[in-house]
């Protein structure tokens, strides 16, 4: 899976999923209806600087806590492509992969990405940051096959008995 | 030792070995993973069927494992959480899978494990981070995503990435005034809020063996606030004990090689803890109740999956019976279950938190999430046994919610402000 876009920094360490998403909206169920709310516990004016293709530079420990996806849904439909971050809290990690949000652990790439920045993620091995390239390790076969299907709708819904 | 392979594994490697095709399993490996039981609770149920309907599955993989439980945004606090009630019960009706709804069960994790859904070494995974609560009973727990949750309810089964296992290894009984919430606060403050990622918390030696049922619930509910896969107990008599009569299904126990291999050891002696606190607003920043204490509270909250049990209310009774909520701070008791409640009336538990000016709610998740139900000011301090004190969480990011257990808890609502259980008159 590649992915190119612009990089917008959310700075910080264990940002959680509650101040990205307040729990009192966890009763919207459509993804347009989500996207007025992202980041509203942290820093409402990051929406007004998200594009169709933007990439989230993130630091440690993102996106702790809560299992809520109205976060990565509330990202998707806000324009965000991909997430490169220093690590990541693991069920945001799967929403992400599962929802074909690129996401790439990548500590160089962040401290060389600029808000801006032009970044390529593949999720094969590498985030290239204004043409610089950095090598990640490898992703796990299950990754890349659930990245080329589009993610977990399209992959269960080519092993479904119908 | 496992039937496939001779070469010693992890408890939870077992679990999740004996749930997959794999001949064997190593930490990092991602395996399909079989589901004993899906899950999911009006938040994250709606959404999950949304992703469910756009993969095309018209049907549950088994509706005999699946459940439903309204526990998020009830009673309904709206009219848009009243749709969320709405299509939950359709759609249970539809699929004809087992629906707790709104005054027949309570809050998801304490009563799965109540209902007799849970045994040791089965596999759960659930629409909820605290999930990993089913370790208690020996079981792998595990929260995960709506889409994934689709999958689950479609398939039967999740991708996994085989985790490591941190021994948790605990000697000694608690001291006075000390609980299962306190053991898990210790460990967060030892490994902080990203210390488990990737990894299991699994809770073994003489002191585990000393902790109740509900006092595991309350350390494996956490497990998922160190960032780890699920928090576990091996199954011993007390377990045994508790599934008499419950367990839905037959069951073994197992538990860790003693040559399997570990990403960490850590060592706690409970007699050497002291009641302790998470302080705003990660539940890693944990110091003694006595360096937090004077601290003025307005709000105090006794509920939530992870410490709403009957134990908890015990607890808090034993401090407010005779006394009075303090003039500046209100005070609301949550029990997990209709069952708990129901316990804690004919024990007259209810009665003294009544009789000492506390509000008792009917069981929901509410404001332990933000949801309703108890929400906080700007400017305001809540001392709570939930398990997240992240900024915002339950109201005003400029609230500051502190995690404690729930004798701290009832002795902050006396004393109107934090302080040790032994030091209230």
């Amino acid at each position: 899976m590649r992915i190119e876009g612009i990089a917008l920094h959310v700075h910080g360490d264990n940002i959680d999923t509650d101040v990205m998403y307040p729990g009192q909206y966890l009763n919207i169920e459509d993804p347009a209806l989500m996207a007025p709310h992202l980041f509203e516990g942290f820093d409402p004016t990051l929406r007004e600087r998200l594009g169709d293709d933007t990439i989230l530079v993130v630091d440690s420990n993102f996106g702790i806590g809560s299992s809520r996806e109205h976060v990565p849904l509330a990202m998707k439909a806000s324009g965000v492509r991909g997430v490169v971050g220093r690590s990541f809290a693991r069920i945001f990690f799967r929403n992400c992969a599962n929802l074909g949000i690129a996401i790439a652990r990548c500590p160089e790439a962040v401290d060389a990405a600029r808000d801006g920045s032009s970044v390529v993620i593949d999720t094969a091995g590498s985030v290239e940051v204004d043409g610089v390239e950095f090598r990640t390790p490898p992703a796990p076969a299950f990754l890349l096959e659930l990245g080329e299907a589009g993610g977990l709708v399209e992959w269960t819904a080519a092993r479904l008995d119908r | 030792m496992c039937w496939r392979c001779t070469l010693p594994h992890t408890l939870a490697e077992k679990i999740l070995l004996a749930h997959s095709d794999a001949d064997d399993i190593r930490p990092g490996d991602v395996v399909t993973v079989r589901c004993d039981l899906v899950m999911a609770n009006d938040v994250s149920g709606p959404v999950a069927f949304r992703a469910m309907e756009r993969m095309g599955a018209t049907r549950v993989f088994d509706p005999q494992r699946v459940v439903l439980v309204a526990d998020h945004f009830v009673p309904a606090k709206d009219a848009r959480s009243a749709e969320l009630q709405q299509r939950l019960q359709r759609w249970a009706d539809e699929h004809e899978v087992v629906f707790y709804g709104q005054g027949r069960g309570g809050i998801e994790h304490t009563l799965l494990c109540e209902e007799g859904w849970i045994v040791p070494g089965s596999v759960i995974a659930g629409g909820d981070s605290h999930t990993c609560t089913y370790g208690a009973l020996g079981a792998f727990g595990t929260g995960l995503g709506s889409t994934d949750i689709g999958s689950c309810l479609a398939l039967g089964s999740f991708w996994q990435v085989v985790p490591e296992t941190i021994l948790v290894e605990l000697t000694g009984s608690p001291a006075e005034w000390v609980t299962g919430k306190d053991v898990i606060l210790a460990v967060l403050g030892e490994i902080g809020v990203g210390g488990g990622t990737n990894a299991v918390l699994e809770f073994v030696g003489p002191g585990a063996e000393t902790l109740s049922i509900d006092e595991r619930l309350a350390v494996a509910n956490m497990a998922v606030e160190a960032g780890s896969e699920s928090g576990i107990f091996p199954a011993d008599e007390k377990v045994a004990a508790y599934l008499d009569g419950r367990a839905r299904t037959t069951w073994t126990a197992d538990r860790s090689d003693a040559d399997a291999a570990f990403r960490q050891r850590i060592a706690i002696d409970l007699a050497a803890l002291e009641p302790l606190v998470a302080l705003p607003h990660l539940p890693g920043n944990v110091v003694p109740v006595a360096e937090a204490a004077g601290t003025p509270v307005d709000q105090v909250y006794i509920g939530n999956c992870a410490n709403g049990t009957l134990t908890d209310l015990r607890q808090a009774a034993s401090i407010f019976a005779g006394r009075r909520v303090h003039a500046r701070t209100r005070a609301i008791v949550v029990p997990a279950t209709q069952a708990i409640w129901r316990e804690a009336a004919a024990e007259g538990l209810l009665d003294t938190f009544v009789e000492a000016g506390v509000m008792v709610t009917t069981p929901t998740c509410g404001a332990c999430f933000g949801g309703s139900n108890g929400a906080l000011a700007a400017g305001e301090n809540a001392v709570t046994t939930t398990n997240r004190n992240f900024r915002g969480r339950m109201g005003s990011p400029d609230a500051g919610v502190h995690l404690a257990n729930a004798w701290v808890a009832a002795a902050a609502a006396v004393a109107g402000e934090l302080v040790h259980p032994k030091d209230i008159s």
